[in-house]
């Protein structure tokens, strides 16, 4: 009996912790090319919201997670034009894209508020995926495989391929980049992509997997702890794994401890946690020189060529 | 070589304008295969613009760039690399978190292994006798050898024509023989180099030919091993150069500003700790401090300015009274004022006016506020003549700190500090970055306090500059300050040995390289 309880605590786990895992990898990369974008949260609703529509209406998961995937680029698209080619105030810019994506996504779900759709389950063998043990690792939505390969893939990107020096050059020192030749705004666009495209994904993987229904503010400021992840992790994607699963633990602390009857602490108390813990996590960041120091030297700061 | 043609590159007719301002009109020029050729001017006469033309950083308006006897398009930098031109640039163009490897890996356009990348640093390296560990991150490393990491990138490429920017300016007098050596040696082999600077004697040195610039267009030509400094520096301005007195009567009064033993732990990764400082300055003395640039000048310039206190009040006397505790403000009231070496956003505010940028430091020494409230007319006036004082050219007191040329702003904080007459004034880098004429100005105003009575410290890099101004000299170096020197009784080896250190010598800093591979 133990078993299973570990198994399925570990399984909601990783449940917890992909999507934040998925946006925070391509929030990485953004901020390594000099880039903060605050719109994660509206991002991933938008992303969430189209992946169910077209998962309900044409009952194909990949074709939804695409469209996802899509719709979220968008988004990002127009944060770019925004912050990078107008050079408007990325805050300011970010924050209104979440609240844009709050309120698209409220208004588009409308009447798919209450419908359910077919979990985007795993695509091993049910021998494997519905084993009682073997579950474990083949029990997963393959958005779950696939926010590992990333991670690994983001971490070869950066420190092992020319074009992840590139992107960090660009962040580190946008006018060298420039002097050099590079196109600052070019990679700086990809990178925003990149972040949407990722973003989208973690959406949907709330609309598609983890619930599969749509309400409104489905993700529930989940985009905001990817957010502190990325500070977190130091910009390093291996930290960056290790800080999603943390996170994911503490956000399924609640209902384990529901489960388990724990009543001495209020069941407000423990849903807050994650949210507590990324301010904590902050703060500490923050007192720490170091951990300042590693983020890259220009963050959040305009590039406007030939001025 | 038959079909080599006369010239590696020349201009002509090259004209850009920005809004506003005619940055190059109709300038042409030629240089030759091997030729070492100066672009002399001073600051805003389109020095700059021009090389980043040729470089294609932007492109002309009109005009037309012949690159070994064909006309040619420079795009972009990429462009310019692949035709052979490198470019050694004045403000690093370098990314400090970086490794030196790295960095040369972001300056090629063909994608190679790190290894193979390595083995022809160290070609390079050993063929020009420049020495750099590869595995170094740029942060940690000297002025002299963040520049030999652009030298390396840009030889890497074969250049035909190397483009140097102001390279010398935060160089040791060894460092800067070191690099003649190596644009010599570079010439003999065919590469041009087009060398910009304002040290005329340097390009006295090392240049066979100059182009001067003034306003934008080419006044003239030269040979520059057939000129003196002064009518070089007369072309360049236009005009006869001010010249500069000391004033016969240099004697001095009593103490003005006396540091005992300041000590203090670095800041961070990159800050130096100060190693028990002392030394005294007397009313009517200019007194420098030497050192390449991250020997601790920074920290030494916060502390004396009071942007960092010390633990001891005695640390830093003032007229024998104790100020090591109290803050920036407190000091000017005291009578000390400071003039930071960065004008852009530590000195001066770039969004905010002139006027207001005198009221951040002058407001109590000159009576800019009352009561709280800034006296809008004595700041106006203030700055007014400020402006007409130091020549500082600018629409008016209400025109933004950022809408100056670097000369003009310098000529600006400089005589904001000057003009409250302060009883000590610390000055960093009085004239980076600054033409001949703006230097001259700056340097006989230093000179007409000190005759007051005022006693002045110079922080500076540029040692020439130092001999020329002050009557003591020490050097700064690890954190640590020399004996001090009387000026004329040192000579420039002597000082550039103190200098020297672990940072400046590329001998040492070749040591401690071997000795971290060889575990």
């Amino acid at each position: 009996m133990n078993d299973t309880i570990l198994i399925s605590i570990l399984m909601t786990i990783v449940g917890a912790s992909t999507p934040i895992l998925l946006a925070a990898i391509g929030e990485l990369i953004v901020e390594k090319s000099g880039v903060l974008n605050l719109g994660i949260e509206g991002m991933m609703l938008i992303g969430a919201v189209t992946g169910f529509a077209v998962a309900t209406t044409t009952g194909q998961p990949v074709l939804a997670i695409l469209v996802a995937m899509l719709a979220a680029m968008a988004a990002s698209f127009l944060f770019g034009y925004l912050t990078l080619t107008l050079t408007a105030n990325q805050v300011a810019t970010g924050l209104a894209l979440t609240i844009f994506g709050i309120g698209l996504s409220s208004l588009m779900g409308e009447s798919y508020v209450g419908k359910t759709t077919e979990v985007f389950g795993s695509w091993f063998p049910s021998g494997l995926a519905e084993h009682p043990q073997l579950r474990v690792i083949f029990g997963y939505s393959p958005i779950v495989y696939f926010s590992l390969i990333m991670t690994v893939a983001v971490s070869y990107f950066l420190r092992k391929t020319r074009a992840g020096l590139i992107l960090r050059a660009v962040g580190e020192s946008d006018i060298s980049a420039h002097s050099i030749g590079y196109s600052v705004i070019g990679v700086r666009y990809a990178a925003v992509l990149f972040g949407g495209a990722m973003a989208g994904i973690a959406g949907c993987y709330y609309s598609l997997v983890l619930t599969p229904l749509w309400s409104e503010e489905l993700t529930a400021g989940r985009g905001w702890i990817a957010l502190a992840l990325v500070v977190f992790s130091a910009w390093r994607p291996g930290r960056l794994l290790l800080g999603a699963y943390l996170f994911g633990a503490v956000m399924t602390l609640e209902l384990h401890a529901k489960a388990a009857g724990f009543s001495y602490v209020a069941p407000e108390m423990l849903a807050a946690m994650p949210y507590l813990a990324t301010i904590a996590v902050l703060a500490l960041i923050s007192l720490k020189k170091s951990g300042a120091s590693a983020a890259p030297a220009c963050l959040t700061k305009p590039f406007k060529p030939n001025a | 070589m038959n079909n080599q043609p006369d010239n590696r590159v020349e201009l002509r007719g090259i004209t850009k304008a920005f809004p506003g301002v005619l940055a190059n009109d109709d300038v042409s020029f030629k240089i030759a295969p091997g030729e070492i050729h100066a672009l002399l001017g001073e600051n805003g006469a389109g020095k700059s613009t021009l090389v980043k033309m040729i470089y294609g950083i932007m492109q002309p308006d009109a005009g037309e760039i012949i690159w070994e006897g064909s006309p040619v398009i420079v795009t972009n930098p990429k462009a310019a690399r692949k035709m052979g031109v490198g470019m050694v640039f004045q403000h690093f163009s370098l990314f400090e978190a970086m490794t030196v490897l790295e960095n040369i890996a972001l300056g090629m356009d063909s994608s190679i292994s790190q290894s193979e990348l390595e083995g022809k640093i160290r070609d390079v390296m050993h063929k020009y006798g420049l020495k750099l560990d590869p595995h170094r991150i740029v942060s940690t490393l000297s002025v002299g050898e963040r520049q030999r990491i652009e030298i390396v990138r840009a030889l890497l490429l074969d250049p035909k024509l190397l483009i140097m920017d102001e390279p010398t300016s935060v160089l040791t007098p060894q460092e800067v023989n070191q690099l003649f050596g190596t644009l010599r040696q570079l010439s003999s082999t065919g590469c041009s180099i087009l060398y910009i600077s304002h040290k005329l004697h340097e390009i006295k040195e090392l240049c066979e030919q100059a182009t001067i610039l003034r306003g934008g267009r080419v006044v003239g030509d030269c040979d520059p091993r057939k000129e003196t400094s002064t009518s070089m520096a007369e072309m360049m301005i236009g005009g006869n150069l001010k010249q500069v007195s000391k004033g016969d009567d240099r004697s001095f009064g009593p103490v003005k500003i006396a540091v005992d033993g300041l000590t203090q732990a670095g800041d961070g990764n990159f800050g130096m700790a100060l190693d028990n400082i002392s030394f005294s300055v007397r009313s009517g003395e200019i007194f420098g401090i030497a050192g390449v640039a991250g020997n601790g000048q920074n920290e030494l310039m916060l502390a004396l300015s009071g942007e960092t206190q010390s633990n001891s009040g005695n640390a830093i006397r003032l007229d024998d009274r104790p100020v090591g505790e109290i803050g920036c403000l407190q000091r000017r009231s005291e009578g000390l004022c400071a003039v930071p070496e960065e004008r852009n956003g530590h000195a001066a505010v770039l969004e905010f006016s002139l006027t207001e940028n005198s009221i951040l430091t002058a407001r109590d020494r000159m009576g800019l506020s009352k009561n709280g409230l800034i006296s809008n007319s004595n700041a106006v006036s203030y700055t007014d003549q400020v402006i007409s004082t130091f020549g500082v050219k600018a629409t008016g007191a209400e025109s933004t700190a950022g809408s100056l040329s670097g000369g003009n702003l310098q000529k600006f904080i400089v005589g904001r500090e000057i003009m409250q007459n302060p009883e000590v004034l610390v000055v960093s880098q009085p004239t980076w970055g600054v033409d001949a004429g703006a230097a001259a100005t700056i340097h006989q105003a230093l000179f007409d306090l000190a005759n007051n009575g005022s006693a002045i410290i110079v922080i500076s890099q540029d040692l020439d500059e130092l001999l020329a101004i002050c009557d003591n000299i020490a050097v700064i170096n690890e954190g640590m300050l020399s004996k001090t020197l009387k000026v004329g009784e040192a000579s420039i080896d002597e000082i550039g040995l103190l200098m020297g250190g672990v940072h400046g010598d590329p001998f040492a800093t070749a040591e401690m390289t071997e000795a971290v591979h060889a575990h």
